[in-house]
């Protein structure tokens, strides 16, 4: 390098001083942080020492083998409901999106229905559905055929009713957020796969729903924490064997102890709750990556992926 | 004398009540190359759209290789094609857009062998094959496996142009393809689209690149306000102009 620089640039090694001035004083937020320091310790004292909490319960059961399989139930509830969800979703968002009123009409109409009417009202309808309908059967309309049919009792166990409750109206919601993933993509996609000759099946399945999954992720997350909470209402239904509201709900029958055992139901929930949104982190922060560089992948590799780039970004 | 690759009689364009296209008559050879040129708003794009069905006629007639555009002539009657009967004629016409329109979501090589493989259900080993020929092509041999937000604008049009040639089109459409490129990519651009006009091609090249229209053009047609004002050869059109209109245009764009 030469030294004759035309201009007087500072040494690079020697920085200007650095300013050293007299902070503002903030009292206000010293009397704030007091004030809740203050109050939180009183709100720990009084959860800590309250003798009627009789935390060795919440202890007792916390692992109780009925509140485990409840657990697994809700669980088992969520996952089903929201794979209904999904699939009814994608195919009523697609009806919805279509030119013809035949097929975008009834897809309004079923949308309008389920989040018109509250889910637990559509829990207890299910539930008791073989008081309109005693025989239920499959075959084809009008003609009299019939390929299996049963009693409605047996056909809607509560398991059954409790997963057409929260799945259909999953649907309904889940619809809406499948259609705004799909007007999310720009029309150019639309136009370049029809250009090269797909079909309309083709360049929906392989050409905007794959893009749409960047717009889809994060409320179908948020979804399905919400469904796992929302699962509890099917304890109105005496669901058996029990999800984990019914379970905790069936041991306070028995020793009278509600407080103790809804906290363990909370504490469960809060755990898969967080279980959840840990998931729902990942999977988010994988899809907002700069643009979308991504092939649409198996939930698996969706999932690891995102630990993956997490971790990487750590250690940089 | 051969049959005309494109032919427009009259063709008329509506959006609402706005008329964007108020007859157009015009043709197109085998293995000519025209450029539309033309203010915005002329029509231009809406034509190219029309001519691959993206958009449908409201009057005229446009047909392509002899075949009537989303339409079957049955005695005096028009019957609409099926979808399944519109795709198949489009896979037959490439196009090129502004602004590219690559699929994100897929690298280089799967947006060039998406269409072959799902359309012409062509296996997948052979589309590898043709699709890494048609980006060799291009000058993009080692961007296979790059995906479009990883390439320069020039080098996402490029793999454009391959993914529309790799359904052997019998004409190649190009909406203003260099609009959105920065200077200094337009020419890699123009240079995929000039070897392909020696190679035969029979293209309609919406664009404002006057070089191009001298260079490779065999027709200009100067379109403003959804008619044709004039056409020709592109020394007579460009250097002679014959219409005022034109000639302001072209005072503004050379």
């Amino acid at each position: 390098m030469s030294a004759a620089g035309a201009t007087d640039a500072p040494e690079p090694n020697r920085r200007p001083d650095e300013i050293r001035a007299v902070p503002v004083r903030h009292p206000g937020r010293w009397v704030a942080t007091a004030l809740i320091l203050l109050f939180g310790a009183s709100l720990v004292r009084s959860i800590a020492t309250n003798k009627q909490l009789e935390w060795h319960i919440i202890g007792q059961f916390l692992f109780d083998h009925r509140v485990l399989e409840g657990a697994v139930v809700t669980l088992e509830l969520t996952a089903i409901a929201m794979a209904m969800g999904v699939v009814l979703g994608v195919v009523l968002a697609v009806m919805r999106l279509s030119p013809n009123p035949l097929v975008s009409g009834p897809s309004w109409l079923y949308i309008w229905f389920f989040r018109a009417t509250p889910v637990l009202v559509q829990l207890l309808f299910w539930y008791n559905i073989a008081a309109i309908y005693p025989r239920i059967s499959l075959g084809i309309p009008f003609v009299g055929v019939e390929f299996v049919h049963g009693s409605a009792n047996t056909v809607i166990t509560t398991f059954v009713a409790a997963l057409l409750g929260l799945g259909l109206n999953e649907g309904a919601y889940m619809a809406e957020i499948v259609r705004a993933g799909i007007i999310s993509v720009g029309e150019g996609q639309t136009d370049a796969a029809q250009s090269l000759g797909m079909s309309r099946l083709q360049i929906m399945r392989r050409i905007v729903l794959p893009q749409a999954m960047r717009v889809i992720i994060p409320p179908t997350g948020n979804e399905t924490i919400s469904m796992l909470k929302t699962s509890s209402l099917v304890s109105v239904i005496a669901l058996s064997p029990p999800e984990l509201l019914l379970a905790t709900e069936n041991i306070y029958a028995v020793n009278f102890r509600p407080i103790q055992l809804l906290i363990v139901a909370s504490i469960w929930y809060a755990v898969m709750t967080s279980v959840l949104y840990v998931g729902q982190y990942y999977l988010e922060r994988h899809y907002a990556r700069g643009a979308t560089r991504e092939l649409a992948l198996t939930p698996l590799q969706r999932v690891r992926m995102g630990l993956f780039s997490f971790r990487r970004r750590e250690w940089s | 004398m051969s049959e005309p690759m494109v032919k427009a009689e009259g063709v008329h364009k509506r959006f609402g009540r706005l008329e964007v296209l108020k007859g157009i008559t015009l043709q197109v050879m085998p293995g000519e190359v025209m450029v539309l040129l033309g203010p915005s708003g002329s029509g231009k794009s809406t034509f190219l759209r029309c001519i691959n069905h993206l958009e449908k006629i409201n009057s005229g007639r446009l047909s392509v290789d002899g075949e009537l555009v989303g339409y079957r002539q049955v005695g005096d009657e028009l019957h609409e094609l099926r979808e399944s009967d519109i795709a198949r004629k489009r896979a037959e016409i490439g196009m090129v857009f502004q602004h590219f329109n690559l699929f994100p979501h897929m690298t280089a090589l799967e947006n060039v062998t998406c269409a072959p493989m799902r359309v012409k259900r062509i296996p997948r080993d052979r589309a590898n094959t043709s699709a890494r020929e048609l980006l060799a092509r291009v000058g993009l041999p080692e961007k296979l496996g790059a995906y479009p937000a990883q390439l320069s604008g020039g080098q996402q049009q490029r793999v454009a142009i391959a993914r529309a040639l790799a359904m052997e089109p019998k004409l190649m459409l190009f909406d203003e393809p260099t609009s959105a490129l920065d200077p200094e990519l337009v020419d890699e651009v123009l240079q995929a689209m000039q070897q392909l006009a020696r190679e035969g091609m029979t293209m309609i090249v919406v664009t404002h690149e006057m070089g191009f229209a001298r260079e490779v053009a065999d027709t200009v047609v100067f379109m403003d306000a959804g008619v044709v004002v004039e056409s020709g050869e592109p020394a007579s059109v460009l250097s002679r102009p014959r219409h005022e209109r034109t000639r302001s245009f072209l005072s503004k764009v050379l």
